[in-house]
C-alpha cells in the first residue's frame, strides 16, 4: 500500500491517460455503429456481411491490431490514436449487432402510425426509432465501455501510456502493489463509467423508469 | 497489403509446420488453452448460472459480479499471477478462467430465466420436484442460451490466450511476442491469421452445437 | 542568441510560462523546476525531450539526464517508457525525441548487424560512424547493462561452472529463461552454438529478466536465465555469472543518444553524469527502484545530490 500511497502522481496520470484513449474509442463506436447498424437492418443485403464481419473483427487478438494497423494506416506505432482506431474497431464489433437488433425489433405498430401522422423517414428516425430502441442501445453502450476500458491496458506492451503501464513496469520490478493498484484502477473506472451511462440513461431516456408518460415525451 | 501476402507466404512455408515451434504444435497447444480454460469455467459457472436461475437467489450478486469481472485486464491479471506463481501455465489459465466466467454464467442464468413461468408451474403442477423441475425442465429449456455463452467465451478466451506467452507459457502468442519483439510483422500477423482461423473454427463448432442443443430436452454438454 | 527576434523571445517567454504552468499542475512536486531554473530556460530558450525505454533502470538513467539539464536550465520534456527500439529510433531521426539513455553494444547491432566492434572503445568509433545523420552518442559511462547467462549457485557449483566454456560439459539440452527476442539475437541460442557449440532452447518470458525470470531459474524450471548485468537480482539471489572470455555478448555501456538540439551545454551536463555512473552506481540505483519500489525521480535526485551533480 506504500507504493500506492508515494505514487498517487503517478497513478493520476496513468489514468488521465487511459481516459484520453478509452473515451473518444466508446465514443467513436457508438456514434459509427448507429449508422452502420440502421444500414444492417435497413438493406438486407448489407446485413450479413456486416454482422458476420463485426463478428470476426472481434476474434482478433488485441496485440496485434494495435501493432499492424500503423501499418496500415500510416501513423506511428506509439501514436494513441492508433489504439484509439483499433479499440473503436472492437467497439463496432459489439455495437452494430446490438444496433441492428434494437431497430429491428420495434413495435412495428408504431413505426406505422408515426408514418400515417406524416412524419419523414429522417425525422421518424431521430424522434420515434432511434429513442424507443435506446434501452437496447445503452445495453450495448455499456458492455462497449466495460470492455474497452479493460482493452486499453494491452496498449501499454508497445509503450503506449495507460493503466497497462503498471502492469508491464510493476512486472519488471516485481512490485505487486503496482500491478495491483493498476487491476483495481481498470475495474474502478469501468464501473464508475458504467454507472454514469446508467444516469445518463436515466435522464435521456426517463421514460424506461417511469412507464406512465408516453415515449415521445423525450423528443 | 503486402504484409498479408508475406504473413500467408509465413503460414504456408513448410519450414514453419513442424517442430516445438512449428505451427502444428503451437496450434495445437493454443486449442488446449482454450478448451481447458473453457471446461474449467463451465465447471464453476454452469452450476452457480444454474443455480441462480432456478432460485432466483444472489440475481443481483451474479450480474454485479460478471460485469466487475468483465472490467479485468486480463494482461494485469496474467501479471498478477505470473509474479505469484511463476512461469508456465498456471497463472494465465487462472486468467483465462477468469476471463471465460461472466460469459457463460450470464448465459446459464439467463437461459433458465427466460423460461416461461407458465411451463414452470406446469411441471410442478404435475408433481414435479424442485430438483426434476431443473433438470427436467429449466436445464434442457436454457441449453441453447448456455451454450451460447460457452461459445462467446471460447471466442474471448481463444483471442486472449494469445498473452500467455507473455509469460512463458506457449500457444499462437510465441510468434505473436516474437515477431512485435523482433519487427517481423510476417510472423506476428500470421500468428494473428491463426489465431481468427482457431476463432471461425470454434464459432462453427459452437454454432452447430447450438443447432443440436436447441429442441428440448437434447442434452449434448 | 543574439539574432533571436523580439516575438521569438516573446514567444520563448510564452513557452517558458506554460512549462512552468504544466509543471506546477503536474502533481510531482518533485519534477518541479524551481523558478530561477524556468527563467534561465527562457535564457537558453531551449526544450529537450528526454525519453526512455521501457525498462525501470533507463527511465533512472533518463532521469539522472534530465534532472542535470533542468539543474543547466533547460525546459525537459520526459516522454518516458517508449517501447522498442524500432519504435523509438525513428522518433530521434525525425526530432521528436532529442535524448535516449541507450546501450552502446546493441545500438551499434541495430545500425549494423554485420560488425566486428567487440571491445567499448571498437564500438564508440563505430557508432560515430553508422549513427544516421543528426544523431551522436555522447562519451559513454563505464556502467554496462548487458545480457548475461546466469546459473544458480548449487548448479554451478554441482557442475563446477564459471564461464560459458564450461556449458560444453553438460549433456542434454539446456533451457534459458529470456525475453522472446533473445531467440533470434547474435548472442543468444545461434551464437552460443557456433562460438561455444553449446545448445540451448530459449524459454520466452516477456518481464527483461525480472522477477519471473528469476523464479524460473531459483525454481529449476530452466537451467539458465539471460539476466541484465545490472540487475541487482543476480547479487541478492547468488546467481553465477558465467563468463564470456570469447566476447560472445557485446559490451553494453550506458551512452546517451542524442540529437542535433542536444548543444554543448547539454551534452557537457549529460556527461558529467556518465563520468560519475560506475557498474556499482547503477546497480544501486536499480536496487533502490527495485528493492525499495522508489521513484524514479527519487532515486535519481538522491544520487545526483551525493555525487554534488545537483
Amino acid at each position: 500500500m506504500r507504493w500506492v500511497v508515494d505514487n498517487v502522481d503517478v497513478l493520476a496520470s496513468r489514468t488521465f491517460a487511459h481516459l484520453a484513449i478509452a473515451l473518444p474509442a466508446i465514443a467513436l463506436s457508438v456514434l459509427l455503429a448507429v449508422p452502420l447498424g440502421w444500414l444492417a437492418e435497413r438493406f438486407r443485403w448489407l446485413r450479413s456481411p456486416l454482422l458476420t464481419g463485426s463478428g470476426l473483427l472481434y476474434a482478433i487478438p488485441s496485440l496485434p491490431l494495435f501493432v499492424v494497423l500503423p501499418l496500415v494506416i500510416g501513423t506511428g506505432v506509439r501514436d494513441p490514436l492508433n489504439i484509439v482506431i483499433a479499440l473503436t474497431l472492437y467497439g463496432l464489433a459489439l455495437m452494430v449487432p446490438s444496433v441492428a437488433d434494437a431497430l429491428r425489433t420495434l413495435d412495428s405498430r408504431v413505426l406505422d402510425s408515426a408514418n400515417a401522422l406524416g412524419y419523414g423517414p429522417v425525422r421518424r428516425f431521430f424522434t420515434v426509432d432511434l429513442p424507443l430502441a435506446g434501452p437496447t442501445l445503452l445495453a450495448g453502450v455499456r458492455v462497449v465501455s466495460v470492455s474497452t476500458i479493460s482493452l486499453v491496458t494491452v496498449g501499454a506492451v508497445l509503450g503506449v501510456p495507460s493503466l497497462g503501464l503498471l502492469f508491464t513496469d510493476g512486472f519488471q520490478r516485481g512490485i505487486i502493489a503496482e500491478v495491483v493498484a493498476g487491476i483495481v484502477l481498470t475495474v474502478l473506472l469501468a464501473l464508475l463509467l458504467d454507472r454514469l451511462l446508467v444516469l445518463v440513461g436515466r435522464v435521456v431516456l426517463p421514460w424506461t423508469h417511469q412507464p406512465s408518460r408516453p415515449a415521445g415525451a423525450a423528443a | 497489403m503486402n504484409y498479408f501476402a508475406d504473413a500467408l507466404a509465413w503460414i504456408v512455408d513448410p519450414a514453419h509446420l513442424h517442430g516445438s515451434n512449428g505451427i502444428l504444435a503451437r496450434s495445437a497447444e493454443h486449442l488446449w488453452y482454450t478448451l481447458l480454460a473453457v471446461a474449467l469455467a463451465c465447471l464453476v459457472a454452469i452450476p452457480a448460472g444454474w443455480y441462480v436461475g432456478h432460485t432466483g437467489r444472489g440475481r443481483g450478486f451474479a450480474v454485479g459480479l460478471s460485469g466487475a469481472v468483465r472490467a479485468v485486464p486480463t494482461l494485469g491479471l496474467i501479471t498478477l499471477f505470473g509474479i505469484l506463481l511463476g512461469i508456465g501455465l498456471t497463472g494465465p489459465m487462472l486468467a483465462f478462467v477468469v476471463l471465460a466466467i461472466p460469459s457463460i454464467l450470464a448465459g446459464a442464468y439467463a437461459g433458465v430465466e427466460a423460461i416461461d413461468p407458465a411451463v414452470l408451474d406446469a411441471a410442478r403442477a404435475s408433481g414435479m420436484t424442485e430438483w426434476q423441475v431443473l433438470r427436467q425442465v429449466e436445464i434442457p429449456l436454457g441449453l441453447p442460451l448456455t451454450v451460447a455463452g460457452v461459445r462467446s467465451a471460447a471466442l474471448q478466451v481463444v483471442a486472449t490466450a494469445t498473452l500467455a506467452a507473455y509469460v512463458g507459457a506457449g500457444g499462437l502468442g510465441r510468434y505473436l511476442f516474437l515477431g512485435l519483439k523482433t519487427q517481423d510483422y510476417a510472423q506476428m500477423l500470421a500468428g494473428s491469421l491463426l489465431v481468427v482461423a482457431l476463432a471461425l473454427i470454434s464459432e462453427a463448432v459452437f454454432s452447430t452445437v447450438q443447432r443440436f442443443t436447441t429442441p428440448a430436452g437434447l442434452r449434448t454438454l | 542568441m543574439t539574432n533571436l527576434s523580439r516575438r521569438g523571445v516573446l514567444g520563448l517567454a510564452g513557452l517558458a510560462g506554460l512549462a512552468v504552468l504544466s509543471a506546477c499542475s503536474s502533481s510531482d512536486p518533485l519534477a518541479t523546476p524551481s523558478a530561477s531554473t524556468a527563467t534561465s530556460a527562457a535564457m537558453t530558450g531551449a526544450t529537450l525531450v528526454v525519453g526512455s525505454q521501457q525498462y525501470y533502470s533507463n527511465e533512472i538513467i533518463a532521469e539522472l539526464y534530465a534532472q542535470v539539464l533542468e539543474k543547466a536550465g533547460f525546459t525537459v520534456k520526459r516522454q518516458y517508457q517508449i517501447g522498442q527500439r524500432e519504435v523509438y529510433l525513428p522518433e530521434l531521426e525525425s526530432g521528436k525525441v532529442d535524448v535516449m539513455p541507450e546501450y552502446s553494444g546493441n545500438l551499434l547491432q541495430f545500425y549494423d548487424k554485420k560488425t566486428t566492434a567487440k571491445d567499448p572503445a571498437a564500438i564508440q568509433t563505430a557508432l560515430g560512424e553508422k549513427l544516421p545523420s543528426g544523431l551522436r552518442v555522447l562519451t559513454a559511462a563505464a556502467a554496462t547493462d548487458q545480457d548475461s547467462y546466469n546459473v544458480t549457485k548449487a548448479f554451478a557449483e554441482e557442475h563446477s561452472l564459471t564461464s560459458l566454456e564450461d556449458l560444453v560439459k553438460l549433456s542434454g539440452k539446456l533451457k534459458v529463461a529470456a525475453n522472446s527476442e533473445f531467440a533470434t539475437r547474435p548472442y543468444g541460442p545461434l551464437g552460443l552454438k557456433s562460438v561455444y557449440g553449446v545448445d540451448v532452447e530459449s524459454v520466452p518470458v516477456e518481464d527483461s529478466g525480472g522477477p519471473l525470470t528469476v523464479k524460473a531459474l531459483k525454481d529449476g524450471t530452466v537451467q539458465l536465465a539471460d539476466i541484465y548485468t545490472a540487475d541487482p537480482a543476480i547479487t541478492k539471489e547468488g546467481f553465477v555469472t558465467l563468463a564470456d572470455p570469447k566476447n560472445l555478448i557485446l559490451p553494453q555501456n550506458v551512452t546517451p543518444l542524442v540529437s542535433a538540439k542536444v548543444d554543448a551545454t547539454a551534452a557537457a551536463a549529460i556527461e558529467k553524469v556518465n563520468a560519475q555512473l560506475s557498474m556499482a552506481d547503477l546497480l544501486s540505483l536499480n536496487a533502490k527502484s527495485v528493492e525499495q519500489a522508489a521513484k524514479s525521480a527519487d532515486v535519481a535526485r538522491e544520487w545526483l545530490q551525493m555525487k554534488n551533480l545537483l
